[in-house]
């Protein structure tokens, strides 16, 4: 349909002006272009306004809000007061501490995740027999809520009701401790979403042709020789899509570490810290000051990352 | 084309529909009404045993058609239930006529202006004959704001068979409990220890019976006196580095406490009455040797104090049937309803004469016998106990920034074996002062 409808009238405008023919058509073309365009426009700004709604007027009503104290138990107090709520947070130690073990706990788990995915993947990659249940079967711990996960292996960790301490024989109360409560933190992380990792990877896997590695199999390079000059290379851009994902994603991190130690034992995270200011303190102000901070971090780590994989692959295309 | 055309009206009649069944629906959910009557909503959790909605069934028929109360559930933990109803009050909603507010939401909600004062008389009809200091509860700068409904505070649990007359202080029961230890017997003391609400319980109660308060009596100021808070201190540090403190004492809530209890790996606990039907059903034996004292103190010369728990009814700012709400409210928080709390629920009522009615010294709830045959035992064989504990008890610190004073609290003192009593004074006042400001981060 949209092709034929500027048809007409890209014709008409051909025979009216026929001096020199080659001109004409890209003129035509250009027309044409402009007609798709706006058709393009037209068609997508449904889209674009619903999303303008759902993303932008909520980020910029939050940047509003960081911008005042705004308390919801004290409603007649509402004042500008300017960048203090960003200096209030920035200059507390707490913040720094948060975001610390916010960083760890991503890059721990992202590491982790980054490699058991890579072998899932490739598993799942060259899976002869039953092929689909192997793709099922990794995926049903993706398919599990993060609150139900993180409940799950709080149980199995629970000095009282948990199975770990008896298949350990050990009597040890796991989020009593900084290092233990971080190791299950990561682990539920680690078990709930390295599924989505080897997913992204798994389509990485198919970017890498046969033949080339058949060829260079032929030509005597060893297993992990195809694997680093080969494979790895043109995954690249999948690795960093996933890893980039994965990274954003275990930055936000919520759901585990306020079922499992609620922020304790020095394992609170940035989103765990805004929810305590916006949603248990009402301060809202503040929270959005919380929450804008945390939201420059991701564009920070996004930048970080695009630009890195930009570079990338403009490096491959050289190659190719 | 075409085809697209010949769906249209099809699509455009499904939409008219849609619209028309929704425009009918509006005045069903939106009205509020059935039949005349118009409605209270309550916002409140249902308990076990549905004695919520059974007082809501009671005070509809007692009312003969004047309004009916329709019960709104709320989450289960307290959290939760504050979250939920700080949003709809913020955002002024009306449908909230009614609603459970735990004792510690009080000046919060009253300071924001979004529960109603309760005009003098109807104040007098419903603390008459109630606990003054769980009335007080109920009060924001010398107004009644609400309704108490129930009231609860910890005892201290202790077993006959280890023990032979029960501590006063703190120290003598972790003294007690080091002996057991160096026995070989059960020893452990299960207490809350987790960063959370109930260490603020825990906090509260130590340092009123050492003598001192968290906060001025205006509640703008902190007082924290040195000598007291020291001391409070340093029974939460002996207390959490004694080896009869729990493994997972930092992560300890009510429910952990009441299960390690039951193990039988303890000899004492500090907990609500809820324990005692919970062990008379899981572990017969253990609840056979189950005795309740008061909450120890900390020092031998001053008595212990306790503190208050418990919920009561507010009347939402932005009802439209305000006058209603209060009769229901009334209804609600009336000695028949506190009874039926307990028989069926086990929410100790509020007003000090139920204490010696037999509906509640007499009320049974179902447990199981020693062979594993199910049997009755009494619901309340401590409510002496609580009422005498109640009536001394202590309100946690009453200021519209309860929520960052708990926070600072919590935060402070979290990991309590960590606790530095000579330094911790001063980062505990530095934390609220900064809490009552409600500037910073906590």
């Amino acid at each position: 349909m949209t092709t034929t409808v500027p048809a007409p009238a890209a014709a008409g405008h051909a025979a009216a002006v026929s001096t020199s023919k080659p001109k004409v058509r890209r003129r035509a073309r250009s027309e044409r272009a402009r007609a798709e365009r706006r058709l393009g426009w037209m068609l997508c700004a449904p889209a674009v306004t619903v999303m303008l709604l759902v993303t932008a007027y909520p980020i910029g009503y939050a940047i509003y809000l960081s911008l005042h104290r705004y308390d919801l138990r004290f409603p007649t107090e509402t004042t500008f007061i300017g960048l203090r709520n960003y200096g209030a947070v920035l200059g507390n130690r707490l913040w720094w501490q948060d975001l610390t073990s916010t960083l760890t706990i991503t890059a721990i788990s992202v590491v982790i995740e980054l490699l058991l995915g890579f072998l899932l993947a490739y598993v799942m990659h060259r899976a002869i027999f039953g092929r689909g249940l192997v793709r099922s079967a990794t995926l049903v711990p993706y398919g599990i809520i993060t609150v139900v996960a993180a409940f799950a292996w709080r149980f199995a960790f629970d000095p009282a009701t948990g199975f770990i301490n008896g298949m350990l024989h050990t009597q040890r109360a796991w989020f009593t401790q900084q290092w233990s409560s971080y190791l299950v933190i990561v682990l539920t992380e680690v078990w709930k979403t390295t599924p989505f990792m080897s997913l992204l990877l798994l389509a990485g896997f198919t970017l890498v042709p046969d033949d080339v590695v058949k060829a260079a199999r032929v030509d005597g390079a060893t297993a992990t020789q195809r694997l680093r000059k080969i494979i790895i290379p043109l995954m690249k851009p999948a690795i960093l899509v996933a890893v980039l994902f994965r990274t954003l994603d275990a930055f936000r991190i919520f759901d585990a570490v306020f079922v499992q130690t609620r922020g304790a034992q020095g394992t609170e995270t940035v989103s765990i810290l805004g929810y305590n200011t916006m949603v248990s303190r009402l301060n809202l102000g503040l929270g959005s000051a919380v929450s804008v901070l945390i939201f420059a971090c991701v564009l920070i780590i996004s930048f970080v990352f695009v630009k890195g994989f930009g570079a990338n692959l403009s490096q491959q295309r050289g190659e190719g | 084309m075409t085809d697209v055309r010949r769906r249209r009206p099809h699509a455009r009649r499904v939409v008219g529909a849609t619209v028309a069944a929704g425009l009918l629906a509006l005045p069903a959910c939106g009205g509020g009404s059935s039949g005349g009557v118009p409605t209270i909503n309550w916002y409140a959790k249902e308990e076990a045993g549905g004695s919520m909605s059974d007082a809501a069934k009671a005070c509809t028929a007692s009312a003969h058609g004047r309004y009916r109360i329709k019960q709104v559930p709320l989450p289960t933990t307290t959290d939760e239930q504050r979250e939920q109803l700080v949003r709809r009050l913020a955002a002024k909603d009306s449908s909230i006529d009614l609603l459970n507010m735990d004792v510690i939401w009080t000046a919060e909600f009253a300071n924001a202006g979004w529960i109603t004062r309760w005009p003098t008389a109807r104040a007098e009809q419903v603390t008459k004959g109630k606990f003054p200091n769980v009335v007080d509860s109920a009060r924001f700068k010398n107004q009644l704001y609400a309704a108490p409904l129930n009231g609860n505070t910890q005892l201290l649990w202790y077993r006959s068979d280890l023990v032979t007359t029960p501590p006063k202080t703190w120290d003598e029961m972790i003294s007690q409990a080091e002996q057991l230890a160096r026995e070989g017997k059960p020893h452990r003391i299960q207490v809350q220890g987790q960063r959370f609400e109930g260490l603020v319980v825990w906090f509260t109660s130590l340092l009123a019976s050492a003598g001192g308060t968290v906060l001025s009596p205006d509640g703008t100021k902190v007082a924290l006196p040195a000598g007291p808070t020291r001391r409070a201190l340093a029974v939460m540090r002996r207390m959490s580095r004694s080896v009869a403190a729990d493994p997972g004492l930092s992560t300890s809530q009510e429910d952990q406490g009441r299960q390690g209890w039951e193990t039988g790996e303890s000899a004492f606990m500090v907990n609500y009455g809820f324990v005692w039907p919970s062990a008379s059903k899981n572990n017969p034996e253990l609840a056979k040797k189950m005795r309740w004292a008061p909450y120890p103190t900390v020092d031998p010369g001053r008595p212990s104090k306790a503190t208050i728990g418990g919920f009561n009814i507010g009347v939402g700012a932005y009802s439209k049937k305000r006058e209603l709400a209060f009769d229901a409210a009334t209804c609600l928080s009336s000695k028949e309803n506190q009874l039926g709390f307990a028989a069926k629920s086990g929410l100790l009522p509020v007003t000090t004469s139920l204490y010696d009615d037999p509906k509640v010294t007499e009320a049974t709830s179902d447990a199981v016998d020693a062979a594993g045959k199910p049997t009755q035992v009494k619901s309340f064989p401590y409510a002496k106990a609580i009422r005498e504990a109640l009536a001394t008890a202590v309100l946690r610190p009453k200021t519209p920034y309860y929520n960052d004073v708990s926070l600072a609290i919590t935060r402070t003192l979290h990991p309590t074996r960590d606790i530095n009593p000579d330094k911790d004074v001063k980062r505990l006042r530095d934390a609220i002062t900064k809490a009552l400001k409600g500037e910073g981060l906590l």
